[in-house]
């Protein structure tokens, strides 16, 4: 029986709306200045590519495509990104003369290449389909496994071994050298008594924030015994911008509850008389 | 839908990352740009492995997949560690090895 | 005689020629070796080792003396030297009428001037060097007259080459005595390649070298190859005997101590190229033009010594400048053939005693006068040193050929063989012996008779007895030696020289012999007039270009300066230009065209990682342009 070929398909569709999609997410990568703006669109690419793979009968790479590339290597660009430096922007000024134009040039030149080389000949029928192959293990995902476990099972292992290896490549570049010796527990002791014999700076940790009943923040300041406020539980950036927590507002609220009940007190009292 | 115009969007994919390449100066931008190659080059195995009804393709794009992971690994982790010695993510700041 | 036959009984005469060469040499080789060990009785020994080997050579001579003349000579070969293929080369001795001769020159004058020489050299730090150097000389030049082939020969003749630089540089601390030494290494070294020359050329042509062979095989040589053997063997002749053209090395050689002047450049070395010419005689019968040009050669030279003999004031040079004529003598006597070959050597053996007789006594002159050679601060030595002027004068009449001395005997037959074979020949001849007489009178009467000219602080006394004695026995085998050997030298010689047809007996008074008496008178008298009178101190200058001339060796410095050193270094200059220009300026050139074009390429590697990328992907795209092109085709 031979299946109704329709005008539109699903297929083409897709193409229509994620071929210029894509393309335009590339331009993008091409001429955005910042790093982040280019790492968006090569997400952009990538997601439309990933609706391509769908559209051409590839679900498990349609998955793979969105989870690990998008949403993992290009998660890590990102984050190189953020520690090389969100705000880098590139220069628009070429250094190399005479590049852009002949990368330009050379780029063209050879877009027009593959693609002259592609309409020079046309491969003359429809595609096959892969319902016969996906059939054959009773789905997509099974075939490609039956495949990968079989026919091409050394060369999975290869990859997992160039992955490790990867990984520890990567461990050791990123791995930064100690510069200087580590200053150790009883050195950090002896440091802190010199200072304190030699400036009077006090050993021991700086006191802790106010605690109070109604709050224990940071920008609360400790009492000492005398009532008065200890400035060095505070930060003084706190201090500074005023965002420390008025001692008396904080006290206001105990002394009106301790009057509450002293005058609960001298009522109960009072009845008894 | 017919593979060439999926070949043919491959096509101008893979120029438009060449051309990013080459013109990008800043070192993760060119990664990024090897990365769109890569995936223009899947986007014609699958093309192919739908035309020729056989899932090898869909196969090689998987791998493709795991050597660029690979390699994005490694190559991210150059980056930066030039970045801690060089505090510069520009291809061209790395120029020593010339006459 | 007891003796002598005790000695040959339980020796071999073929281990006696053995033996002969190798206890100087092995005596060389001790004192060499040991060093300072040896300084105390070094001098002894080498003049011991020279004394055994004169022994041995008299044993010799007496055996062959007492053989029948057919059995006159013992060849021996001691191993094969060189085997290769059809080529053999053994290393052989042959003591035969010849070399027996000149052992007994060799080894005789060689004991007397190592006796002499104990007394000259007892102050020299390196005496005992200098006995070995004398030994090693000794060795050379016997094996150089006692080879039975030509190659052994030129081993000899190599290392009395050797021997000779050593002992004229001996004072080598004096730049003069080393140039001298460089010198004369170096114009041998002309004559040794006609020698070598000579000896490849016989290789080709009789496929051996030696004398037997050679000597047989003569008489089939083309005329071309005849005299090309001829000229070779007389340019290696040239070189070791000084004769013309390469003449200019002997004056500068006496340099050396003086007793090896006496041995080496006058007794013994320079004559070996007499001895070449002669031992050769077969290859110059059959060359007449080789024979024309050593009597040319011979002619030239004797005129030449003479004449700077008689304007030089260095006594060393007058004799130096007299050796060279003698030697002209003999050449030109053995150039004349079987007539003159004999004559020769007699002639070289009385020259060898006389003229180390009078070089042995201008050393005792000279060691009397503090080292002074200059004529003109002498004078009046014949009280001061009775022993050395009289036995000086004895050298003195034997060489101008006073009647019955040894030169007169010698000396006349060949200026008679002269006239014989050219008339022009025999008066240049005639003339030289004129001249001789003149120079040697001048020599005297500057020497021994005026007024005494010494300079301050020099005290002339006479000679130690270790150094008169051999003047003793030099003198008189000086006056007698021409008279012992006259009648019997040329038929002892006669298997190895030639017929002979000459008649020479003691009292033969020719017309020519006359008119010689006549030619030396004159140059007595002529050296009496012009030298009895007041001698100046300085060399006064001269406008007399012959005396100019003869004052500067003929110019023969001068000549090799502009004939042969100029004209090698220019080239060498030009081909050292060339080598830098040309030669180096391809090699440097293409490096530089290299290096260019790396300079240029280089900056393609500009550290970019991006225009790598780009030069990457326009590789690709021409690929890619020309797979499809290709496709299209």
């Amino acid at each position: 029986m031979i299946p109704m070929i329709p005008l539109v398909t699903a297929s083409s569709v897709a193409f229509w709306v994620c071929g210029p999609i894509a393309v335009l997410c590339a331009l993008g990568l091409l001429l955005a200045r910042k790093p982040v703006h280019a790492a968006i669109s090569v997400a952009g690419v990538m997601i439309a590519i990933a609706v391509l793979y769908a559209a051409q009968d590839a679900p498990f790479l349609f998955v793979i495509q969105i989870v690990v590339y998008t949403g993992a290597i290009l998660m890590m660009f990102l984050f190189v990104v953020m520690l090389v430096g969100v705000d880098s922007s590139d220069s628009v000024v070429e250094t190399l003369k005479g590049h852009r134009i002949a990368s330009t040039l050379v780029a063209i030149g050879l877009g027009i290449l593959l693609i002259s080389a592609v309409g020079q000949f046309t491969l003359g029928r429809e595609p096959a389909g892969l319902a016969e192959a996906n059939d054959a293990y009773g789905g997509n995902i099974q075939s490609l496994a039956a495949l990968l476990f079989t026919k091409y099972v050394f060369l999975f292992e290869a990859t997992a071994a160039l992955l490790i290896t990867a990984a520890v490549g990567a461990m050791l570049l990123a791995h930064g050298e100690r510069l200087k010796k580590k200053v150790s527990q009883s050195e950090q002791l002896e440091d802190r008594v010199r200072s304190y014999a030699e400036d009077g700076v006090s050993p021991t940790p700086l006191p802790n924030s106010g605690v109070f009943a109604r709050s224990n923040a940071i920008s609360t300041p400790a009492l000492l015994p005398d009532g008065s406020v200890a400035e060095k539980s505070v930060s003084r950036t706190l201090t500074m911008r005023g965002a420390l927590v008025n001692v008396e507002e904080l006290r206001s609220a105990t002394n009106a509850a301790y009057a509450v009940l002293e005058a609960r007190d001298a009522e109960i009292e009072g009845d008894d008389e | 839908m017919n593979p060439e115009g999926f070949l043919v969007l491959s096509a101008i994919l893979f120029v438009i990352g060449l051309a990013g390449f080459l013109l990008r100066r800043n070192a993760i931008i060119a990664f990024m740009s090897i990365e769109l190659m890569l995936n223009s080059t899947n986007l014609a195995f699958v093309g192919f492995a739908r035309f020729h009804g056989n899932l090898e393709g869909e196969l090689a794009a998987f791998f493709v997949m795991v050597v660029a992971a690979a390699e994005v690994v490694v190559g991210l982790a150059v980056i930066v560690a030039v970045y801690r010695a060089r505090r510069s993510a520009s291809v061209d700041d790395a120029n020593l090895m010339k006459f | 005689m007891q003796l002598l036959e005790t000695v040959s009984a339980f020796a071999s005469p073929g281990l006696m020629v053995w033996l002969l060469i190798a206890i100087p040499l092995a005596c060389s080789a001790i004192l060499l070796l040991a060093g300072k060990a040896t300084d105390a009785w070094g001098h002894l020994l080498a003049t011991a080792a020279v004394a055994v080997s004169f022994v041995l050579g008299v044993v010799l001579f007496v055996q062959l003396l007492g053989s029948p003349a057919e059995a006159r000579s013992i060849n021996t070969g001691v191993y094969e030297w060189i085997a290769t293929g059809s080529w053999k080369v053994e290393f052989g001795f042959q003591a035969d009428q010849l070399s027996i001769l000149f052992v007994l020159l060799i080894t005789g004058v060689g004991t007397l001037i190592h006796i002499y020489s104990i007394g000259y050299m007892a102050h020299d730090d390196r005496r005992r060097r200098f006995f070995a150097y004398l030994n090693l000389f000794i060795a050379a030049m016997l094996i150089l007259v006692l080879a039975d082939n030509y190659l052994v020969l030129f081993l000899g003749w190599e290392g009395v080459g050797l021997a000779s630089y050593l002992l004229i540089s001996f004072w080598a601390h004096k730049p003069s005595a080393s140039k001298a030494g460089n010198k004369a290494f170096i114009v041998n070294r002309v004559g040794d390649l006609g020698l070598s020359m000579a000896i490849f050329t016989m290789f080709a042509q009789f496929g051996s070298v030696r004398f037997e062979d050679v000597n047989a095989g003569a008489g089939e040589l083309t005329p071309l190859w005849a005299t090309l053997i001829g000229v070779f063997l007389l340019i290696g002749a040239c070189g070791k005997s000084a004769q013309f053209p390469l003449q200019s090395w002997l004056l500068d050689a006496m340099e050396g101590p003086t007793p090896v002047s006496a041995l080496i450049h006058a007794a013994t070395m320079v004559t070996a190229g007499v001895y070449l010419v002669v031992r050769s005689n077969a290859i110059y019968a059959v060359a007449p033009i080789a024979q024309t040009a050593v009597v040319v050669i011979g002619t030239i030279t004797l005129l030449f010594g003479a004449w700077i003999g008689t304007s030089k004031d260095d006594i060393k040079k007058v004799l130096a400048g007299s050796t060279m004529s003698q030697i002209g003598y003999m050449m030109l006597a053995a150039g004349l053939g079987p007539i003159g070959a004999s004559f020769a050597i007699f002639h070289l053996l009385t020259h060898g005693f006389f003229k180390a007789n009078m070089f042995l006594g201008a050393g005792s002159v000279m060691h009397g006068m503090n080292d002074d050679v200059d004529m003109r601060h002498y004078g009046g030595l014949a009280k001061a040193m009775k022993v050395t002027f009289l036995t000086f004068a004895m050298g003195y009449l034997a060489i101008i050929g006073f009647p019955f001395t040894a030169g007169f005997f010698s000396k006349d037959h060949i200026i008679e063989a002269a006239f014989e074979h050219s008339t022009l020949i025999g008066v240049l001849a005639l003339v030289g012996a004129g001249i001789t007489a003149f120079y040697m009178t001048r020599l005297m009467m500057m020497t021994f008779f005026g007024s005494q000219r010494w300079q301050k602080g020099v005290h002339p006394h006479e000679s130690p007895a270790v150094m008169t004695v051999p003047l003793i026995l030099l003198a008189i085998a000086s006056i007698i030696g021409g008279l012992v050997m006259n009648n019997w030298i040329q038929e002892w010689l006669e298997p190895t020289t030639g017929q002979v047809a000459h008649e020479a007996s003691l009292l033969h008074f020719t017309t020519i012999g006359w008119i010689t008496l006549a030619v030396v008178a004159v140059g007595v008298a002529l050296g009496w007039i012009l030298y009895r009178g007041e001698t100046a101190t300085v060399q006064p200058p001269t406008r007399n270009p012959l005396v100019y001339a003869g004052r500067n060796d003929l110019f023969g410095d001068a000549v090799n300066e502009y004939a042969v050193i100029r004209p090698t270094l220019a080239t060498a200059e030009g081909l050292a230009t060339f080598d830098h220009a040309v030669v180096d300026g391809a090699a440097r050139g293409s490096a530089t065209v290299a290096s260019g074009l790396g300079q240029w390429l280089r900056k393609a590697e500009n550290g970019y990682s991006r225009t790598y990328g780009l030069v990457l992907a326009a590789g690709l795209l021409v690929l890619g342009v020309v797979m499809w092109l290709g496709q299209l085709g």
